[in-house]
């Protein structure tokens, strides 16, 4: 077909989390431009499978960049090197014929590679189970209107709501930190009045659920910022640590006793 | 007690101590720079050893400086801590460098720390060992005539063993003897390689507050769309740009007009 592309893929293969792996190199030939990268890589899978050789594992899911599922550093980049966009929105029109493509999975110790491409996020889970959520009473259904909301707050949440978890803010900082996935959870629940009750006790068991997955340490070079397909404002990780420190040096953190 | 040193030993703690030791040095440049700015003031150094004397033998600078010093210690000791473990969250680094838009500086702050650590060294056993602890370093006398203000110089040599500074008035002529450390300026500075070596150091100076200074205040959560802009501001312009440039023209300056 006319306007197709050649390319030669250098894709990280690891057997498992025990193995050490080795970067493989592979032709990825006659390439619409108008696929997505995953699509491309399901055609060089079905190439490999075809020759009888174990296709490159890689995690997908919704292919709509809301899932948060795919992952990939592409070139350097986590999640390719188009801004705000996941890899399954990424298409084969960024590249050009003959261009080699160098494909990693997530880097970070708290993100084991499971294979190939594919590493464990479970650390993200567990830092939402710590404190990401919002207890509501069960019973009959409050009017979502009932309670005043300022419109640059709710903006503000709102936009912080829309991480979807993949990992890129920890892919693309040098400390692989995870402050831009915590601070964007603590601001989106913190920030509105449902949020309010558990803020503080929020932040302190985010925060020490991410120390205790071993993650890194925030420097503020703004890398997470830059790379996050739902771009993620840097300010996020400014007002948790505001949050972090008035609850752990400012706040009533128990009921007083009394000698205290 | 333990729930201080949980806050303190948590990532966010430890960058805490980061941000406010490296403030408290912020502050310290600029009485430091606004200090040496007597050595442009061509009077044989009777300003700039007056000034000296005066830090070395007036209490309440004195405690801050021990303050100053355990700031530089723990500072340094902290980057280290903080360094090894950011490493350690990625045991498994990238074949391709990772390209996201992120300032050189914000990438290089702990090469751009070690640089000034070793100036410090060296800079404080020249200037600051030497003053307190060399027998070698002399003594001068300056005359002021309080009629016409005339201020001549010489040599002192003090008579008893322990002599550390004297002011009198005889004859309505004031008589200031100090410590000479103003020789040991024009010494050092004679030494082109030692004028270089401050040079490079105040570059990195200025692209360590480049970004030290605004990350200062967004590790401490004091992001806000007025103020962060006057924060970015101050630190480019005066923490980078007009203090690494004053004291790198006092070593440029003394170098060449001693020369001829």
């Amino acid at each position: 077909m006319n306007g197709n592309m050649n390319l030669t893929l250098k894709v990280w293969r690891q057997k498992n989390a025990q193995t050490s792996g080795k970067f493989v190199t592979y032709k990825a030939e006659a390439i619409s431009p108008d696929m997505s990268f995953l699509e491309m890589l399901d055609v060089v899978n079905e190439g490999l499978t075809h020759k009888g050789d174990e296709p490159i594992n890689f995690d997908h899911d919704c292919r709509e960049g809301i899932c948060g599922m795919c992952s990939l550093y592409i070139n350097g980049h986590p999640h390719g090197p188009k801004r705000g966009v996941t890899t399954c929105q990424l298409h084969m029109r960024t590249f050009h014929d003959g261009e080699t493509i160098t494909i990693e999975p997530w880097r970070a110790s708290a993100f084991p590679v499971v294979k190939d491409l594919a590493v464990d996020r479970s650390a993200f889970d567990r830092i939402q189970q710590a404190g990401g959520y919002v207890s509501v009473n069960t019973g009959v259904s409050t009017d979502g209107n009932a309670i005043p909301i300022p419109k640059v707050i709710a903006d503000e949440a709102f936009n912080s709501a829309t991480c979807i978890g993949c990992g890129a803010c920890v892919a693309a900082c040098k400390n692989a930190s995870a402050m831009l996935f915590v601070s964007a959870k603590v601001t989106q629940l913190g920030l509105l009045p449902q949020g309010q009750p558990e803020r503080y006790s929020r932040v302190q068991s985010m925060v020490a659920q991410m120390d205790e997955e071993g993650f890194g340490s925030c420097t503020n070079t703004g890398a997470c910022e830059a790379e996050c397909p739902k771009e993620i404002k840097l300010t996020n990780i400014a007002r948790m640590n505001n949050d972090f420190f008035s609850a752990k040096l400012f706040r009533e953190e128990g009921v007083h006793d009394a000698k205290h | 007690m333990s729930e201080i040193k949980q806050t303190f030993n948590s990532s966010l703690g430890k960058k805490l101590i980061m941000a406010l030791t490296g403030l408290f040095l912020c502050t310290f440049i600029i009485v430091h720079v606004g200090g040496n700015l007597l050595l442009f003031s061509n009077d044989n150094g009777f300003g700039f050893n007056v000034y000296a004397n005066f830090l070395t033998h007036f209490p309440p600078i004195e405690v801050i400086a021990y303050i100053l010093y355990l700031s530089i210690v723990v500072h340094a000791l902290y980057a280290l801590i903080i360094t090894v473990k950011n490493r350690k969250s990625r045991p498994v680094g990238y074949a391709v460098q990772p390209k996201a838009d992120a300032s050189w500086s914000s990438k290089n702050m702990g090469l751009l720390g070690s640089i000034l650590f070793l100036f410090i060294v060296i800079h404080m056993g020249d200037f600051w060992f030497k003053y307190h602890n060399d027998k070698q370093m002399g003594f001068k006398e300056y005359r002021t005539d309080l009629a016409t203000g005339k201020t001549t110089d010489a040599v002192y040599t003090p008579v008893q063993e322990d002599f550390s500074h004297s002011v009198s008035v005889e004859n309505n002529v004031e008589i200031v003897r100090v410590k000479d450390l103003h020789a040991r300026v024009v010494v050092a500075f004679s030494q082109w390689w030692y004028v270089l070596f401050y040079v490079i150091a105040m570059g990195a100076l200025s692209f360590h507050l480049l970004h030290g200074f605004q990350s200062a205040f967004r590790t401490l959560g004091w992001v806000h769309r007025k103020y962060t802009p006057i924060v970015y501001a101050i630190g480019t312009w005066f923490f980078a740009v007009i203090i690494p440039l004053l004291f790198a023209a006092m070593p440029v300056y003394y170098f060449f007009m001693h020369k001829g």
